[in-house]
């Protein structure tokens, strides 16, 4: 039988009978775009004049200079229109649903960086837009709740399950089981059912090209490493992909520890999680014995996702990428630091990147060269990080 | 004979569910006999995810007060197990993927064999990805049920010449739960099938009256009703034997009648 969606045992499309024709909907829409030179060009355009590609690839100078080792270069993902990397993905997802002529698209959030962006590209496209997000988060992350909705989008508190991403993850699974013909789902990591972790990682994997032509310009070679954060894993799946045939590179991928990896309360798939089938796919997620789905924990509600997608399972399988992982208060220091060293503060999700080049760096000669992958900006966290130091601000 | 196609001998069948564990797994098995004694002619019981996606809010609610009350897999095949030394009505597991899986597909399912279950219906556990259980099914003598869908169209012939035990035909887009009124052609579905197949149809999705269960009846072999008892379970919690059995009762009869 056809096996679809598969990278290595990992992947495939594990949903109700409901919902398997429109993923073949989706796919086969998604190959005619890949193929119409006029949904790229139109991609593009936005890209460049909407979201502001490409971003920058910036020498980290002073960072370098204090770790005193490898040279570090940030990829500024963070400078993209909706401040994260998460714009790329929609731009594609959302310019697909029209093609296909949907005239609403759903999406779930965690941090709201998502949910941000799919409200965005939605206004941008003239689509209805719902968000779905876990309530604990609408609590922690109201500003971004009212972002969306400035942004014409409605958003649906999830209080169902553990009332975080993964929770609204089901939710919008389950709405778009009842509501399909008018409807795409725009997911926002390389996980979920086939298509989804291939279109995603195709719409992200412009980082690591842009990565890529702009290290060649400025360096003349590849990097030595190229390191991004991890939750489902698009930014890093998008870092990664142009370089996984380049032997030579080093890729890591850093995943949120929460208050350690050897404690109750993380995030870490890789380091804990064991292999299952959830969210249409089937990778490693953190579970117990019976399968039953994890509550997990970090201080990054982006990166707070008990899976990991199935395209990074089969890397960290296979042995192409390494993935560490980064403590809350690892995370903490790397965002302050990043902020005093090189006046960028960015997402808390990214500082566990930062982290990880601040330990990796110091370790490697100077010749050698570390790409660190910014994935969005901090703006957002600035006040739970003030609450994380004792520092009371209402936002 | 597999115990599953006797379910379908005694006129149109009446197919309750419930979740395993809710409100207690004694309760379960309780509600089991007062189901049988009151015209059910197979039981679904459903092993508790934590994240059902197929599930509509009263089904999601019974899963989160099992797991909560501690209930596990193993509970749930030891009771079965009780069950079985005392009746014959066939019995069926419906639970996730992951569940199984992470048990492990082999051991999950020799266990079901031992403790005397008939059949598993995995809702997201598409046909295309079903054979790599399929072989230790039918190794163990477990009837994979299949479900097809109102989005099914041409997958239907597939589907249902693939299917063991009975067809489950998904009345309603979206998730379980009770719903006024049923718009999807399920005629139409079940006429589609009945060319390729003459599997048992049983119509499960938003059924819940006695009025809904005649209507169902009388285009298939047998109505599945889950979220209408379950919402009877958690109102009355351990004195929902009476209640329950009424129930069921009444919509054997509506199927029947």
């Amino acid at each position: 039988m056809e096996k679809k969606g598969r990278f290595g045992q990992f992947g495939g499309q594990y949903v109700p009978e409901t919902l398997m024709p429109v993923l073949k909907e989706v796919e086969e829409a998604y190959l005619a775009a890949q193929k119409d030179p006029e949904f790229q060009a139109e991609l593009n355009r936005l890209y460049s004049e909407y979201a502001d590609r490409p971003s920058r690839l910036y020498y980290a100078e002073k960072m370098t200079m204090d770790l005193g080792g490898a040279k570090i270069y940030l990829k500024r993902e963070d400078l993209n229109h909706t401040g994260s990397h998460k714009i790329n993905n929609v731009l594609g997802q959302v310019l697909l649903a029209k093609k296909m002529g949907k005239t609403r698209v759903i999406a779930e959030t965690g941090a709201g960086q998502h949910g941000v962006a799919t409200a965005t590209a939605a206004a941008l496209m003239g689509l209805e837009c719902e968000i779905f997000m876990g309530k604990i988060d609408t609590d922690r992350q109201a500003l971004n709740v009212y972002r969306m909705e400035l942004l014409g989008a409605k958003v649906h508190a999830v209080t169902s399950g553990t009332q975080v991403l993964k929770d609204a993850v089901n939710e919008a699974m389950r709405e778009w089981a009842g509501r399909m013909d008018d409807t795409l789902y725009v997911l926002g990591s390389v996980m979920g059912p086939h298509p989804f972790p291939t279109i995603v990682r195709d719409f992200q994997k412009i980082i690591g090209k842009e990565i890529k032509e702009q290290l060649k310009e400025k360096e003349g070679r590849l990097p030595d490493a190229v390191i991004a954060c991890v939750g489902g894993g698009s930014n890093a799946m998008g870092s990664f992909y142009e370089f996984v045939g380049d032997k030579e590179v080093q890729l890591i991928g850093c995943e949120a520890a929460g208050e350690g990896a050897d404690t109750p309360r993380n995030a870490a798939t890789i380091a804990n999680g064991r292999l299952g089938v959830f969210h249409g796919m089937k990778s490693l997620f953190c579970q117990n014995k019976y399968g039953q789905i994890d509550e997990v924990y970090s201080i990054s509600a982006g990166l707070d996702y008990p899976g990991i997608g199935p395209e990074h399972a089969m890397l960290h399988d296979t042995g192409r990428a390494q993935y560490v992982p980064i403590t809350d208060v690892e995370a903490v220091e790397a965002f302050e630091y990043l902020s005093r060293t090189e006046g960028i503060i960015p997402a808390v999700e990214s500082a566990h990147a930062i982290a990880y080049a601040r330990k990796l760096a110091p370790t490697m000669g100077k010749d050698k060269i570390i790409v660190v992958t910014v994935s969005g900006r901090g703006d957002k966290d600035v006040a739970a990080i003030a609450r994380y130091r004792g520092v009371q601000i209402y936002e | 004979m597999s115990r599953i196609k006797k379910a379908f001998e005694n006129g149109k069948a009446f197919i309750p569910f419930l979740t395993g564990g809710d409100p207690d797994i004694g309760i379960t098995e309780k509600l089991i006999f007062e189901m049988e004694a009151n015209g059910a002619d197979l039981i679904e019981i459903g092993v508790p995810f934590s994240d059902p996606i197929a599930e509509g809010v009263v089904i999601q609610a019974a899963d989160e007060r099992a797991l909560s009350g501690g209930v596990t897999t193993d509970d749930l095949f030891a009771m079965v197990k009780r069950v079985r030394e005392k009746t014959q009505i066939p019995l069926v597991f419906m639970t996730y993927y992951n569940p199984v899986f992470s048990y492990g597909n082999e051991k999950f399912l020799a266990n079901c064999k031992d403790c005397g279950i008939d059949g598993i219906i995995i809702p997201d556990l598409p046909f295309e990805e079903s054979d790599e259980i399929r072989g230790t099914c039918k190794e163990y003598g477990i009837d994979l049920i299949n479900m097809i869908a109102p989005t099914s169209e041409e997958r239907i012939e597939r589907i249902a010449k693939s299917a063991e035990g009975f067809l489950y035909c998904v009345s309603s887009l979206g998730v379980t739960g009770v719903r006024e009124t049923i718009t999807t052609n399920v005629t139409a579905m079940i006429e589609k099938v009945r060319s390729y197949s003459d599997i048992p149809c049983a119509i499960g999705f938003g059924i819940s009256n006695p009025k809904q269960a005649k209507e169902m009846a009388a285009v298939s072999d047998g109505v599945i009703v889950g979220s209408a008892i379950v919402r009877i379970i958690a109102e009355h919690g351990k004195e929902s034997a009476g209640p329950v059995g009424e129930y069921v009762k009444s919509m054997k009869e509506a199927a029947n009648s």
